[in-house]
C-alpha cells in the first residue's frame, strides 16, 4: 500500500505522544513451567491503537495476550493493563482466544453466545425480559452488537451450523459486548477465507476507530490488515521489537530480532514478504528456505 | 417389578382413579416426577457438556454401591448416594485441569475407572452369596416398592440439586459452551466443573434408586438429546427436557399399570420412540432447508 493509510493515524505521529497508555510491559520475562518464552520486552500501546501482534509459532504471541489477562504472572517487570495490574482490569476486556471452530452438535444459538460475553459469569437465572428492565436492556445491547458486526441474518441459527466467517463475526461481537476499552483477539482471521479476512479486518478497524477501543490482534500474517494497523509488536527468539508496521517489518530490523538476515520484499500490489525467516517456530535462528509471508 | 394385568374400563378416568388408588403406585408417580425433573434438567446439561459417557459411569458406580451397602446392611440409599458422590470426586481428579470435556485422554481414564465399579459390584453380589435377590432391581429399577420415606430423601435431595444448578446455570452454560473465554471472564471453570460432577452424581444415584443402574439414561440423556436437537435456546431446550423426562415417566408408568411388562421397559422405549421421531422429523426439516451454512462457507 503506497502511501500507507496507517501513515496519519495518531499513534504513527511522534510515538504515542498526547495519547492515553492502554497497556505497558516494562523490562517483562515471561516463562511458562521452566521454558523461558520472551525475556526484556517494553511495550507502551496507545489508547485507540490498533495494534497487530506478529512472529513464528511458538514466538509467545498468545502468551503476550495470556499475561494482560493476568492469566499468567510475568516473571520478571511489570504491566500496566488500562491503568491497573492485569487481571483487576479483565471486566474491561474483551477476549477472543484462538480457537477450533464451534462444532456442528453445539447446539446454542449464536446470540446466546453473544448474550453469554454480557453477563454469562453471573451467578443465578436471569428473570423473563417481561418483568425485568435490566434484562431487556441486556437483550437490546446484544441486538446492537449483532447489528454491529453484520451478523442479523444468522444470529438465531445454531452457532455449530454456521460457516468459520459468520461464527467468528458473533465471537467479535460477544467479545464487543460488554463494550471493553481492550480488545485482545488471538488469530481471528485464521479459519477464514480469503474475501473474510479483509472483511473482518476492516470490521474490526471500523469499531476501533468508531467506539475508540484498543485492539491488539494475534495474526499469522499481516498483510490483510496491513492497510489499517497503526503499530507492529513482532516477537522472534524470545524478544520482542514494536514499531509502525513499515518500519517494524523491514529487512535491518527483523535481521537484528532474529539475528539472521532476513529479507523484506514489496509485491506490485503492496504485499510484503518476509524472505528467510526462520521457519517454523525456531526459536535458534535456523534458517530455512525462502518467501514466507508473515 | 411387572404387575398383575389390572383390567381397562372404557372410562379412561375411571381407570386412572384406580390406579392412584393403590399407594405403591402414588409414590412411584411421585418419586417418577421428582427423579424426571432432576434427571431432565442436570441431563441437559451433561449432553451440551458432552460428559454422557461421566454420567453412564457414575450411573454403573451406583451399582457396587447399592451391592456393597445391601452386603454391610447399610441402607440402599446410603449406597447410591455415598457411590455416586465418591464417584464424582474420583472423574473429578481424573479429567484433566482446563481439558475439553469429552476428551480422549479423559473418556479412557473415566473408561477404566467404569469397569473397576463394575468389578466392585460384582465381588460384592458374589460375597453377599449369590443370595442377592435384589440383583435385578439393583440394575433395573424398583419403580414400584419405593415408600414414602424414599420419596421424601428423594424430594430434599432434588430440591437441593435444582437450586444449586440454577445457582450456577449461567456461568456453567458459558463454561460449557465456551471454555476459554468463560475463564478469561473470571468464571472459575475448574470449580464449576468439579460442581457439575457432584450434582451429577447426586442426580444419577437418586435416578438409580428408581429406574436401577443401567436404565438411568432412560431420563438423564435420552429427553435431553432429543431437547436440543428441538430447540437450540437454552432456557426452552431445559424446560423441554424435563417436559420430556416428566413425559415418558408418566405414560411408562400408567401403561405398564395396566400391562404385563415392566415400567423400566416402557420407560426407555417411550423415551427412545420420542428420540427417534425427534430426530426423523429434524433430518427432514433439515433437507428442506438449503444448507445456506455449507453454501456461505465456499463464498
Amino acid at each position: 500500500m503506497d502511501g500507507a493509510p496507517a501513515e496519519g493515524n495518531r499513534a504513527s505521529a511522534p510515538k504515542g505522544r498526547g495519547t492515553l497508555t492502554a497497556l505497558r510491559l516494562t523490562g517483562a520475562a515471561v516463562r511458562r513451567g521452566a521454558r523461558p518464552i520472551w525475556s526484556g520486552v517494553d511495550l507502551r500501546i496507545g489508547q485507540g491503537e490498533f495494534v497487530a501482534v506478529l512472529g513464528p509459532n511458538g514466538a509467545g504471541k498468545s502468551t503476550l495476550l495470556d499475561v494482560l489477562l493476568g492469566l499468567l504472572p510475568l516473571s520478571e517487570g511489570s504491566a500496566t493493563v488500562l491503568g491497573e495490574r492485569p487481571g483487576a482490569a479483565r471486566g474491561r476486556i474483551g477476549y477472543l482466544p484462538q480457537r477450533r471452530n464451534f462444532d456442528a452438535a453445539t447446539r446454542i444459538r449464536g446470540r446466546e453466545i453473544v448474550r453469554l460475553g454480557l453477563d454469562g459469569n453471573r451467578w443465578g437465572l436471569p428473570l423473563p425480559a417481561r418483568l425485568s428492565p435490566s434484562n431487556r436492556r441486556a437483550e437490546g445491547r446484544v441486538e446492537e452488537m449483532i447489528e454491529l458486526v453484520g451478523a442479523g441474518a444468522y444470529a438465531q441459527r445454531p452457532i455449530g451450523s454456521l460457516s468459520g466467517g459468520e461464527q467468528q463475526r458473533l465471537l467479535i461481537a460477544q467479545a464487543l459486548v460488554r463494550r471493553p476499552r481492550l480488545l485482545l483477539l488471538d488469530e481471528p482471521l485464521d479459519s477464514l477465507d480469503l474475501s473474510n479476512q479483509g472483511a473482518v479486518s476492516a470490521l474490526v478497524q471500523r469499531i476501533c476507530k468508531r467506539e475508540g477501543v484498543t485492539v491488539l490482534l494475534v495474526a499469522h500474517d499481516v498483510n490483510p490488515i496491513l492497510p489499517y494497523l497503526d503499530r507492529v509488536v513482532y516477537f522472534a527468539d524470545g524478544r520482542c521489537v514494536e514499531g509502525p508496521p513499515r518500519e517494524v517489518i523491514d529487512g535491518p530490523t527483523l535481521s537484528g530480532l532474529y539475528r539472521a538476515p532476513i529479507e523484506v520484499l514489496e509485491a506490485s500490489d503492496g504485499r510484503l514478504v518476509v524472505v528467510g525467516s526462520p521457519e517454523p517456530a525456531s526459536h535458534h535462528g535456523h534458517h530455512h528456505g525462502p518467501a514466507n509471508a508473515r | 417389578m411387572t404387575l398383575p394385568l389390572a383390567g381397562l374400563s372404557p372410562n379412561p378416568v375411571v381407570d386412572l382413579e384406580q390406579m392412584v388408588e393403590f399407594p405403591f403406585m402414588v409414590n412411584a408417580l411421585w418419586a417418577g416426577t421428582i427423579v424426571a425433573a432432576t434427571a431432565g434438567a442436570i441431563g441437559w446439561f451433561m449432553v451440551l457438556r458432552r460428559q454422557t459417557f461421566a454420567g453412564h459411569t457414575l450411573s454403573v458406580i451406583a451399582f457396587p454401591g447399592a451391592a456393597g451397602a445391601t452386603l454391610a446392611g447399610l441402607p440402599l440409599a446410603l449406597g447410591y448416594f455415598g457411590a455416586c458422590g465418591l464417584g464424582a470426586l474420583v472423574l473429578a481428579a481424573v479429567s484433566r485441569p482446563g481439558g475439553k470435556p469429552g476428551g480422549a485422554g479423559e473418556s479412557a481414564a473415566i473408561g477404566t475407572v467404569q469397569a473397576f465399579g463394575l468389578g466392585l459390584g460384582y465381588l460384592f453380589v458374589v460375597l453377599y452369596g449369590g443370595q442377592l435377590s435384589s440383583l435385578e432391581a439393583l440394575l433395573f429399577g424398583t419403580f414400584l416398592g419405593i415408600t414414602t420415606g424414599q420419596v421424601q430423601t428423594l424430594l430434599w435431595i432434588a430440591l437441593a440439586v435444582l437450586l444449586a444448578l440454577a445457582a450456577i446455570g449461567r456461568p456453567l452454560l458459558f463454561a460449557s459452551v465456551d471454555g476459554a473465554v468463560a475463564r478469561a471472564a473470571g468464571v472459575p471453570t475448574r470449580l464449576l466443573e468439579f460442581a457439575f460432577l457432584l450434582l451429577l452424581g447426586l442426580a444419577v444415584a437418586a435416578t438409580a434408586e428408581i429406574t436401577g443402574a443401567l436404565l438411568v439414561f432412560s431420563l438423564l440423556v435420552t429427553p435431553a438429546a432429543s431437547a436440543q436437537r428441538l430447540t437450540a435456546r437454552p432456557g426452552w431446550g431445559l424446560a423441554l427436557s424435563v417436559a420430556i423426562a416428566l413425559l415418558v415417566t408418566w405414560v411408562g408408568l400408567t401403561i405398564a399399570f395396566f400391562s404385563p411388562y415392566p415400567v423400566g421397559f416402557w420407560v426407555t422405549s417411550l423415551s427412545f420412540g420420542l428420540y427417534v421421531l425427534v430426530r426423523l422429523g429434524a433430518d427432514t426439516l433439515g433437507r428442506a432447508t438449503p444448507r445456506t451454512a455449507l453454501a456461505a462457507e465456499t463464498t
